[in-house]
């Protein structure tokens, strides 16, 4: 499977967002509709405070939104803040994250923070064991397999975590700046990892990041702003970014 | 892969602490138990090892491990004569406390019947058992004395033939074997100076008598030892134990005995509950409420530690939840941790109990059944302990990660 396929891994419709309510009132989405397809690679940029990690948050079954609806591989999983399935079973079974930070289990070696992740999904010790060595290789991680990760530096960390997300091969990957301690050599290879889960394996990747030089792995660029969602060009945001440089938006 | 293996092995310097902390605490649990049980043993030694199956002590007494009891030794010839008994013996104990090597010596003197009862069934450490009607005597180790040795009470000399182990009165003394006869004759004999008090003033009473000065035999009688002295009768025992022949019927032993007016009658076993009920009560329900109050203290600590240690982890148990783990991943995470911890604290309690215990100045018995109950207490104070951590860690939503 080389192109994007029609069948959509995200679908969303009228997502919205409130965090608090009165005064603290914050509406971090309004009204996002959406359509992410299996294979499709997709970049997801913004500003900070723009509500992308609320995003990916919500279609990856950890907040429920305060309002719309979120499909799955065709399933209605949210209707408004009500769950219709066993989220917890989905994001054993179907969804890959990274987060800004690592969070990796501290007591758990690299190998067993990516094995904890197989054996969640119900892999037995030893495969468990050999994949989870097998995709520390790929990053570049076998002689750091038995550390902790307080032992490992920001970057490795963050590799490891990577692994945990790809370890279970899922239909639906979920980044958000997961480059973002990463060297640019590093954050190329991660990137390609991507975009051979979406390509090759048929994944929906959707990537939050900031780094515009590695925009073109990307089949699609997706643009926040103040909890609005719309689609851009790759080619533009990437002219963009030789031209305005390191000045992308702050606070929103 | 086992979590709360890795967590413990990360953590290893604070859990062992802990483990070693809650050890020690289970380890007086224990040992208050075995403390209990050694006053039982200790309180109920002597009627068990004497197995009597009938003990006549003074009228209207609970007999003499509860009280003074004086029978006339007299008993024992009547108490044969009763049709189906063969055998009575005389017992005497009182409890002294003499200087001994320039220390306090607490000693609970006991009478065995001469001859019938040589101390056959005393279990001796060293030594040998009573080989004659006098001066001989056999110690427990918990006074101090070592075979061979001599020991002054009142007028005369006894040398320690043979040594007991773990025979203790109910008040925590050793126990001290002389015949009856000894054990009257320390009882009511003096030191030589107090004697011859006493024997003065026997004079001068028997002088202010007629009898006294019409016959002058008398006088000199006055000097001898006490247990010789007809005038003021043989010294009394504290009871009378007797046995019953082959089909006897007990009933009817009895209810001869109970027909006397100077005597009550106790069975072994009621010897051995008032016993219980008596001087042992008060020291068995204190040690209860201790043990209670630990036993508290120790689910209280547990409760604490497993629940900051599950307060530590929430993050992790967060990020679990988020890759999807099932409640009873995060529930066997917090909940073996606490097993774990009881194990190691059981396993340090019996090991460092074992080796400190025969340093309790009171003797401390470990049953089977204790280690058992201790077992299952501490089971139950894991659970319990668990409570407040599950609590805290099924209700961490995995949102908390992105925070
Ligand atoms: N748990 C929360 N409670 C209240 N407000 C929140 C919460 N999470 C996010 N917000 C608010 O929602 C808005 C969107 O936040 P979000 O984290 O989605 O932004 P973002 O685009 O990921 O920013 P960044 O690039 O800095 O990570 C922000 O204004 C933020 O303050
Ligand atoms: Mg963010």
């Amino acid at each position: 499977m080389n192109a994007p396929s029609d069948h959509p891994a995200i679908e969303t419709r009228g997502l919205t967002k409130i965090y608090g309510s009165g005064n603290t009132e914050v509406r971090a989405l309004r009204d996002v509709t959406f359509t992410l397809n299996r294979g499709e690679v997709v970049a997801l940029l913004g500003p900070s405070g723009s509500g992308k990690s609320t995003l990916l948050g919500i279609v990856g079954l950890i907040n429920a939104p305060t309002r719309g609806e979120v499909m799955l591989d065709g399933t209605p999983v949210y209707r408004d803040a009500r769950a219709l399935v066993d989220v917890r079973r989905y994001r054993r079974e179907r969804i890959g994250f990274v987060f800004q930070k690592s969070n990796l289990i501290p007591f758990l070696s690299a190998r067993e923070n990516v094995q904890v992740a197989l054996e969640i999904a119900g892999a037995s010790g030893r495969n468990a064991r050999r994949r989870s060595m097998e995709l520390l290789e790929t990053l570049g991680l076998s002689d750091r397999a038995h550390h902790l990760p307080r032992a490992l530096s920001g970057g490795q960390q963050q590799r490891v975590a990577i692994a945990r997300a790809l370890a279970n091969r899922p239909s639906l990957m979920l980044a958000d700046e997961p480059t973002a301690a990463l060297d640019s050599e590093r954050g190329r290879q991660v990137m390609g990892l991507f975009r051979d889960l979406g390509h090759q394996q048929g994944a929906g990747v959707l990537v939050v990041t900031h780094d515009h030089r590695a925009l073109d792995v990307f089949d699609r660029v997706l643009e926040m702003e103040d909890g609005l969602l719309r689609d851009a060009t790759v080619s533009d945001l990437t002219a963009g970014a030789t031209n305005v440089g390191g000045s992308q938006p702050g606070e929103a | 892969m086992n979590l709360a293996i890795r967590d413990v092995r990360h953590n290893l310097g604070r859990f062992g602490l802990t483990a070693l902390g809650i050890g020690l605490l289970l380890m007086i649990v224990m040992g208050m138990g075995g403390i209990y049980q050694g006053i039982v043993e200790d309180a109920t030694l002597l009627v068990d090892e004497l197995d009597a199956d009938l003990w006549l002590v003074q009228a209207e007494t609970r007999g003499p491990f509860a009280e003074v009891s004086r029978l006339a030794p007299t008993l024992e010839d009547r108490a044969l004569a009763v049709p189906g008994v063969v055998s009575a013996r005389r017992f005497a104990t009182h409890t002294i406390q003499r200087e001994h090597g320039g220390r306090q010596m607490r000693l609970v003197v006991v009478g065995l019947a001469w001859p019938q009862d040589r101390g056959e069934w005393l279990p001796l450490a060293s030594g040998r058992r009573l080989a004659q009607a006098r001066f001989e005597f056999v110690a427990d180790e918990s006074l101090g004395l070592s075979v061979g040795e001599k020991l002054r009470l009142g007028r005369d000399v006894y040398t320690v033939t043979g040594v007991t182990r773990h025979m203790i009165g109910t008040g925590g003394d050793g126990l001290a074997f002389f015949t009856v006869r000894d054990a009257q004759t320390i009882q009511f004999e003096l030191s030589p100076e107090a004697i011859r008090f006493e024997r003065e003033s026997r004079r001068a009473r028997a002088q202010d008598l007629d009898l006294g000065l019409t016959q002058p035999a008398l006088l000199e009688r006055a000097g001898r030892p006490v247990e010789t002295l007809p005038a003021i009768g043989p010294a009394m025992v504290s009871a009378v134990l007797v046995d019953l022949g082959p089909g006897a019927d007990g009933d009817a032993v009895r209810a001869t005995f109970e027909g006397w007016p100077d005597v009550s009658t106790y069975t072994s076993d009621e010897q051995r509950s008032l016993l219980l009920e008596g001087p042992v009560d008060r020291a068995r329900r204190q040690i209860g409420l201790f043990r209670a109050l630990l036993v508290l203290i120790s689910a209280l600590v547990m409760a604490l530690i497993l629940y900051t240690l599950t307060l530590d982890k929430l993050h992790d148990i967060a990020m679990l939840k988020l890759i999807g783990a099932r409640d009873r991943v995060i529930l066997g995470l917090v909940l073996q941790e606490a097993f774990l911890l009881g194990a190691i604290g059981y396993v340090i309690a019996y090991v460092v109990g074992m080796q400190v215990y025969p340093f309790f100045p009171r003797r401390v018995i470990i049953t089977n059944e204790m280690l058992i109950w201790l077992a299952g207490a501490v089971a139950v104070l894991c659970l319990i302990g668990s409570i407040l951590g599950i609590w805290k860690a099924m209700r961490v939503q995995p949102n908390e990660v992105l925070s």
